[in-house]
């Protein structure tokens, strides 16, 4: 392996059980097949993600995140209208957005929206800001690519001191100026929980630590142990800004079934149409089978049996220390049932052996071995 | 100097650029990076993901080095210091990205590569293109000794021999088997939307992709 996970040692790590891990689902709204096989319409497939998240509700796992996409292979283009769907008919899941593409929305209205979700939900809005992997909202909504950096760095500084609830005074370049404006709803809470969410690059790692904002890593190729250094540098930048580094999370796709075998056989055909799709755009040659097979068995695709993806996900929980793990689900035109399946499996079978194989590490004795 | 590591300048530090120098620091070289702005701006991010590289300006870091990598976003290519790179062995690992570098006329020549794009910019004839094709994740987890099974390849493409081996060697420093594929030319090949790109295979399977 190419980093050791030492960086933990050094800088005094917390036993994990201080912060109990949170666990998530995310979905983007892929487009699921019913149970005759065909593709279910873009509404019957929003109407699927909230019945996997009332699901999700009732067996307790802790959060939903939905991904903000405009594009055909995905129904989700504006995830709090359906998370403020799944809020009136759920209790205590939280409802994030996974992301919110920040550089082509508006950050006042960013606010409201969620604002809004979190009236609706007794304060369960959760914001996760992005620059999004995609590009298609920036001609949709009259943005220009060249202006990428400029859009996210402008408007993440104006969501930091709109997220305070105090009256704005703000000037930029990329919207209109703000002098003392009061933004309504005011939450009951007086904070929206947000967090940034990033990809490879070590300037948003950066950033997020200059706002304060807790950190998502996107680990969606590659092993995750890769990210130890990206910690370390958020933690690091925390230190010189002065701001709290102590919630990092991880958001990484998956899959999960009976067997090994069944979840690999499920998940493939999906996962080559979703990538192949995406890959046209950019370029890449169709997924070969081998690239898969690998992924799954070396990297990040967690997926496999409950037992598999609870050792995997323990794993990379521990090597990096985080303390949220959100998995992906559902990419692709996968079989409805089929993600419910997975959704009870990882509530009542994958999360509480991973609750286990946490616990044995902190047991005496144990700790040397990490 | 005493010091007889070789040296090996980095433009760009971002995703790519940092993996090239915690990998070419790992290799023993003495790596100076830089981003577009001062050195100050990507200090703490070169201490903690490339401990032991460099932070420096574009300019200092050239004259550090005679082999330079140019890992900056391929857009972006007008704003190379070319003055200082006449002399230098210089390595292009950029693609053409549009959601980053948005639609380009000149990129996009379906008969040139981009590398010969940027060769008659730097009017650099020494420009030979590698460590392209494969994304920085899996550069950074695949780099592997000499001789270790499995050992992932990196093709390399220019037009001059001597420099081809030069960059052959680095790749081999780096962690990977060198696949000359032939001249500059033959590196479009590697570039997004050819089979080759995002190959992160060995050397046999490698040459299949390119068809040699
Ligand atoms: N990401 C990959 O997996 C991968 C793999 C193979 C090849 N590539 C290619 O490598 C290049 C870089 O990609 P990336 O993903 O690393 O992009 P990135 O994360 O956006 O990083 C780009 C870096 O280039 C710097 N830069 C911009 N203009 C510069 C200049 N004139 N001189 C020196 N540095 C400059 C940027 O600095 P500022 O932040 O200061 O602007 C930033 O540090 C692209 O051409 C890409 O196609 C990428």
């Amino acid at each position: 392996m190419t980093h050791k996970p030492d960086e933990s040692d050094k800088s005094g790590k917390k036993p994990r059980t201080e912060k109990p891990i949170s666990f998530g689902l995310d979905s983007f709204g892929d487009i699921p097949t019913d149970d005759t096989g065909q593709l279910m319409t873009y509404a019957g497939a929003i109407r699927q993600v909230v019945k996997e998240a009332v699901l999700a509700d009732k067996l307790g796992i802790d959060v939903i995140a939905l991904g903000e996409h405009h594009r055909s292979d995905f129904s989700i283009s504006s995830p709090e209208t359906v998370l403020a769907g799944i809020a009136t008919r759920t209790k205590n899941i939280k409802l994030a957005s996974g992301v919110t593409v920040l550089s082509s929305d508006d950050p006042v209205r960013v606010f409201e929206r969620f604002a809004t979700l979190d009236a609706l939900s007794n304060g369960r809005a959760q914001i996760i800001l992005g620059r999004g992997s995609f590009t298609e909202s920036f001609p949709l909504f009259g943005y220009e690519l060249r202006d990428y950096e400029v859009l996210f760095e402008e408007k993440v500084q104006l969501m930091a001191e709109i997220l305070k609830e105090k009256p704005v005074t703000w000037t930029g370049t990329t919207r209109a100026p703000l002098a003392g404006a009061e933004i309504y709803p005011r939450t009951e809470s007086g904070r929206i929980h947000t967090s940034i969410g990033v990809g490879g690059s070590p300037e948003s790692v950066i950033r997020a630590a200059r706002y304060g904002f807790p950190l998502m890593l996107a680990v969606i190729g590659g092993s995750p142990e890769r990210f130890v250094p990206y910690v370390e540098l958020y933690k690091q930048a925390g230190a010189q800004f002065g701001t709290p580094t102590d919630e990092i999370g991880l958001h990484s796709p998956g899959f999960i079934a009976d067997t090994d075998e069944e979840a690999v056989e499920t998940a493939w055909p999906a996962h080559k149409i979703n990538f192949d799709r995406i890959g046209h755009s950019r370029g890449w040659p169709p997924l070969k089978r081998e690239h898969f097979d690998e992924e799954v068995a070396k990297y990040s695709l967690h997926i496999g049996s409950p037992e598999t993806v609870a050792q995997k996900m323990a794993k990379t929980i521990r090597t990096l220390g985080i303390t949220r793990f959100d998995l992906v689900y559902g990419g692709g035109p996968m079989p409805a049932k089929a993600r419910l399946h997975m959704i009870e499996l990882y509530a009542t079978k994958v999360i509480p052996r991973i609750r286990e194989l946490l616990a044995e590490d902190d047991k005496p004795g144990k700790k040397a071995a990490r | 100097m005493p010091d007889n590591r070789k040296a090996l300048t980095i433009l760009g530090a971002g995703k790519l650029g940092i993996v090239l120098a915690q990998l070419a620091v790992r290799a023993g070289y003495v790596v100076y990076i830089a981003g577009s702005a001062g050195a100050e701006k990507i200090r703490l991010t070169v201490q903690v993901l490339a401990p032991g590289a460099i932070a420096a300006t574009a300019d200092d870091a050239i004259r550090q080095s005679d082999i330079v990598i140019l890992a900056l976003p391929l857009g972006k290519y007008r704003t190379i210091p070319k003055e200082l790179l006449a002399d230098k062995l210089v390595i292009d690992a950029m693609n053409y990205w549009w959601e980053v570098d948005g639609e380009r006329d000149d990129l996009a020549n379906p008969q040139s590569s981009s590398s010969e794009v940027v060769r008659d910019y730097l009017g650099n004839p020494r420009l030979v293109k590698a460590f392209s094709h494969m994304g920085y994740h899996h550069l950074l987890d695949e780099a592997k000794p000499s001789g270790s099974p499995g050992r992932k390849a990196i093709a390399v493409a220019g037009d001059n021999q001597t420099d081809n081996e030069s960059v052959a060697a680095l790749v081999n420093d780096l962690g990977f088997d060198p696949l000359l594929i032939g001249p500059l030319h033959a590196g479009k090949q590697l570039e997004p939307g050819h089979e080759a790109f995002g190959a992160n295979v060995d050397a046999g399977t490698l040459r299949q992709y390119v068809g040699l």
